[in-house]
């Protein structure tokens, strides 16, 4: 009897949860895992909108050109802009419909399109217990003779190792080719994506890593280790860009609507920083955490447009690849 | 030994699985960039890479082999189950292991450091191959082991009444066995390292080191050219045909005759030949321990305090595992022929990308691929494990054949009968290994979860994948000890299983 009592009670919970409305998001795993902003973000937002909000997470514009107008989603989140030129040109996506005027970015914003909700920049990461007196520009990281070892991400295969190829290609120009010559004896190895990096140097296995300029709060912030330091170039940075969009095909307009907004609030934005590691994109500086707020960033920022980084890129990762194979 | 009808079923389901995925990502056809020099020179690397990955894995599982079918000592049984490891670790985990002996601050270059030697290098095409002959070593070993018990004992006493020369025996004994498994035993391992991108990459240290699966996983994530992936799947897929299908013609059967199939004690061997084979069994406990050791101590003190969802995941992995065995096994039983060995290498010929987003776009007229992503992992997992099954199933089956076939014909014996006295008692010891290997393979195995996974559906593997991802090394380190004990626990449950009575 129990039994049956219990099943009623999954069916009929079943059963309202049918006559609630979906939005299903599509986000890459990261973002959705439980140690990602997701389950905060779902949380926070299905407070306010009487529906469900499902996460499906995988390969998200892969997924979406397969699946064509045809896709479940009603909003994506997790783009980045090395792969909004294509995502535009598909065409399932429309106008997000906010005010870009609220953002608090280092670069302006004009797309209507995505619209970002986090950022920060490519940076090598250290650790101060082994470098003692890390490089003070790229420069420097290029042209020193100290054996530095550093750990990098495959740009044919990570988007953190593109941006650093786009990189090299901002401060360098026509020169790239010949700094990537200089730095390959000073690369260790390159990983398929970031994961493999970071656990390498987390082991100790290289001195430097790609990663992120917002990497060292996680360590301050979660494991009160303060040795893991950006180091910062008066060259500039990448700026490295979280997007989201509204699937044009969508059968929750309203919904997806609504989420855009949220994102811009400030309940949105405040569980960015710890919950993704990355900077807020339209928040204050102010109502940052403030291991947030004391983390050395770049004065300069160095951008391509959507247009400008893919009619570079294939050009940019071939010179890479020649320097790297001699 | 199955029917006729449940072969043709087989295959035509691994078929199905197989092909019709890879047409599938090829109807995508929005091809726009056709294959350049990068492409054909990792073609090249790939070859290469798997040729001698596969050929060293075999040579020095020779005298491993070996050592262990006559060595006997306390813990010998331990160690040809420890053999099963290595294979069935998470890429990423295995990596960081043999960092953590291997790398620049790992055990060999610290003691180098110490003793006023200079330093030594992982990176390049060595570390790559190191990193192969870890995976597969272990599994060679253990397919030429197989082989080894199928030689009928009285040949070997014949051999000692005959005072044969350790040269002549290997010749006229120990040779023609060899010729029979290690054919079989270099494709799997050749098409195994053909897919290899994650190790080749981080160990080869940097793009002179670019597998066909690395241009696959370009062209699908970054220029979302699906033709072009589906083109280099194809390639991917020649190659490993190609090489069973040599395998199978250089694969000759044993023609030497049967034997009575018993046990027989032999005398104590040479005090110099105890010596040697101890060294080798040394050896090759180090290489292939020491890694997984420092794996498994690293993250054992988290273990306690993981989170429940892992827990949950871990419970997802193991039902998964359990659900791809009991498939796997029964496919694999029907295949048990030449043609059936070629069949079952497809499972791993076609590129896991390719695999999976073949098998998303099939699903989707008819169902949401997201409430099936476990029902397609676990076949994903079977087809994968097929080829090891069948490849160690086969040459016992054989043998029981070759021994029993005209005696049991001469009594009468029903088919029922033939199976519970002859087939079952015989096969039950590869049955458990096949079985065993299954189940790790599974539990460890990231695969088509990852392409379309939803966070309450997720596998212990991803979990440790998104541990990462978010910075948490430790609980990271935690998760890869758990998925080592689960899966090395369940291939040694399976095994032993087997090797029980046996």
């Amino acid at each position: 009897m129990k039994y049956f009592t219990f099943a009623a009670g999954l069916l009929s919970a079943s059963m309202t949860l049918a006559q609630t409305p979906t939005l299903i998001i599509y986000a890459p795993d990261y973002f959705a895992s439980e140690w990602g902003p997701g389950p905060s973000i779902e949380a926070a937002f299905e407070e306010s909108c009487s529906c469900d909000l499902q996460f499906k997470t995988g390969d998200v514009l892969s997924r979406i050109i397969l699946e064509g107008a045809n896709t479940q989603a009603d909003v994506v989140i997790g783009f980045n802009t090395d792969v909004t030129k294509k995502a535009r040109e598909t065409g399932l996506f429309v106008a997000h419909g906010q005010d870009n005027a609220q953002l608090t970015l280092p670069i302006d914003w004009s797309d209507d399109v995505f619209l970002p909700f986090n950022y920060s920049h490519t940076a090598f990461i250290y650790n101060t217990e082994k470098v003692s007196n890390p490089p003070s520009s790229f420069d420097e990281l290029v042209n020193s003779n100290t054996e530095l070892s550093l750990v990098i991400q495959d740009p044919r295969s990570s988007i953190s190792g593109l941006a650093l190829v786009l990189w090299v290609k901002a401060i360098y120009g026509d020169q790239a080719e010949a700094v990537w010559e200089k730095l390959a004896p000073k690369i260790l190895t390159v990983t398929k994506g970031w994961s493999e990096s970071y656990g390498l140097f987390s082991e100790g296995e290289a001195d430097m890593v790609l990663s992120y300029t917002t990497s060292p709060a996680y360590h301050i912030m979660v494991e009160g280790d303060l040795s893991k330091k950006a180091v910062i170039f008066p060259e500039g940075h990448y700026f490295m860009v979280e997007l989201a969009a509204k699937v044009a095909n969508t059968d929750m307009p309203e919904l997806a609507d609504a989420f855009l907004g949220f994102i811009m609030t400030e309940r949105f934005q405040k569980l960015i920083p710890e919950g993704n590691w990355s900077l807020p994109a339209a928040l204050p500086k102010s109502q940052w955490p403030r291991a947030f707020q004391e983390l050395p960033l770049p004065e300069k920022v160095l951008f391509y447009s959507e247009q400008q980084a893919a009619s570079l890129r294939k050009d940019t990762i071939e010179e890479w690849r020649r320097a790297l194979s001699k | 030994m199955a029917p006729r009808i449940v072969q043709i079923i087989a295959s035509v389901l691994i078929g199905t699985f197989v092909i019709l995925p890879l047409l599938a990502v090829w109807r995508q056809a929005e091809g726009t960039n056709s294959l350049g020099p990068a492409d054909w020179s990792a073609l090249r690397f790939t070859i290469l890479q798997a040729s001698l990955s596969a050929v060293l894995s075999c040579v020095l599982a020779v005298p491993l082999a070996r050592a262990l079918s006559r060595a006997r000592f306390f813990g010998r049984d331990l160690i040809i189950k420890l053999l099963g490891a290595p294979f069935i670790l998470p890429v990423i985990v295995a990596i960081l292991g043999l960092i953590a002996v291997f790398g620049h601050n790992g055990w060999i270059n610290l003691g180098l450091k110490s003793l006023g030697l200079g330093g030594f290098s992982i990176y390049g095409l060595h570390g790559i191959l190191l990193a192969h002959i870890f995976f597969n070593l272990p599994l060679a070993t253990r397919l030429i082991l197989l082989g080894w018990e199928t030689i009928p004992k009285e040949r070997l006493r014949l051999s000692q009444s005959l005072a044969f020369t350790p040269v002549s025996r290997f010749c006229l004994i120990e040779w023609p066995m060899l010729k029979t498994v290690i054919p079989s035993a270099l494709v799997v391992i050749f098409v195994i390292c053909l897919s290899s991108f994650t190790v080749a990459l981080a160990l080869g240290g940097g793009p002179k080191s670019t597998t066909l699966e690395l241009a696959i996983y370009q062209a699908f994530r970054f220029e979302f050219d699906f033709e072009k992936a589906a083109i280099l799947g194809l390639m991917q897929m020649c190659l490993s045909l190609a090489a069973a299908y040599l395998a199978l013609v250089f694969a000759l059967t044993d023609q030497l005759g049967i034997g009575l199939d018993r046990n027989i004690h032999f005398g104590s061997l040479p005090i110099w030949q105890n010596i040697v084979d101890g060294v080798v069994i040394m050896l090759a406990l180090m290489f292939l321990g020491l890694p997984l050791f420092l794996v498994l101590v690293n993250g054992l003190s988290s273990i306690a305090s993981l989170p429940l969802p892992i827990w949950m995941a871990a419970l997802r992995s193991v039902l998964i595992a359990l659900g791809a065995t009991a498939l796997c096994l029964l496919i694999a039983l029907s295949l048990l022929s030449r043609s059936g060995e070629v069949l079952a290498t497809l499972g791993i010929a076609v590129s896991p990308l390719v695999l999976g987003t073949g098998l998303f776009l099939m699903a989707r007229p008819f169902v949401n691929p997201f409430e099936i992503s476990l029902a397609v992992t676990l076949l994903v997992n079977t087809l994968m494990a097929l080829p090891f099954a069948v490849r160690i199933l086969r040459p016992e089956m054989i043998q029981i054949n070759a021994n029993f076939n005209r005696l049991s014909l001469a009594l009468g014996m029903s088919r029922l009968g033939w199976v519970r006295w002859v087939v079952w008692p015989r096969l039950r010891r590869p049955l458990g290994f096949a079985a065993g290997l299954t189940a790790a393979l599974s539990i460890g195995d990231l695969g088509v979860i990852a392409l379309f996974g939803d966070a309450e559906r997720a596998t212990l593997p991803l979990k440790l994948y998104q541990l990462m991802g978010s910075y948490r090394m430790e609980q990271a380190a935690g998760c890869a000890s758990l998925l080592l004990l689960l899966s090395f626990g369940f291939f040694w449950i399976f095994d032993m299983w087997g090797r029980r009575n046996a």
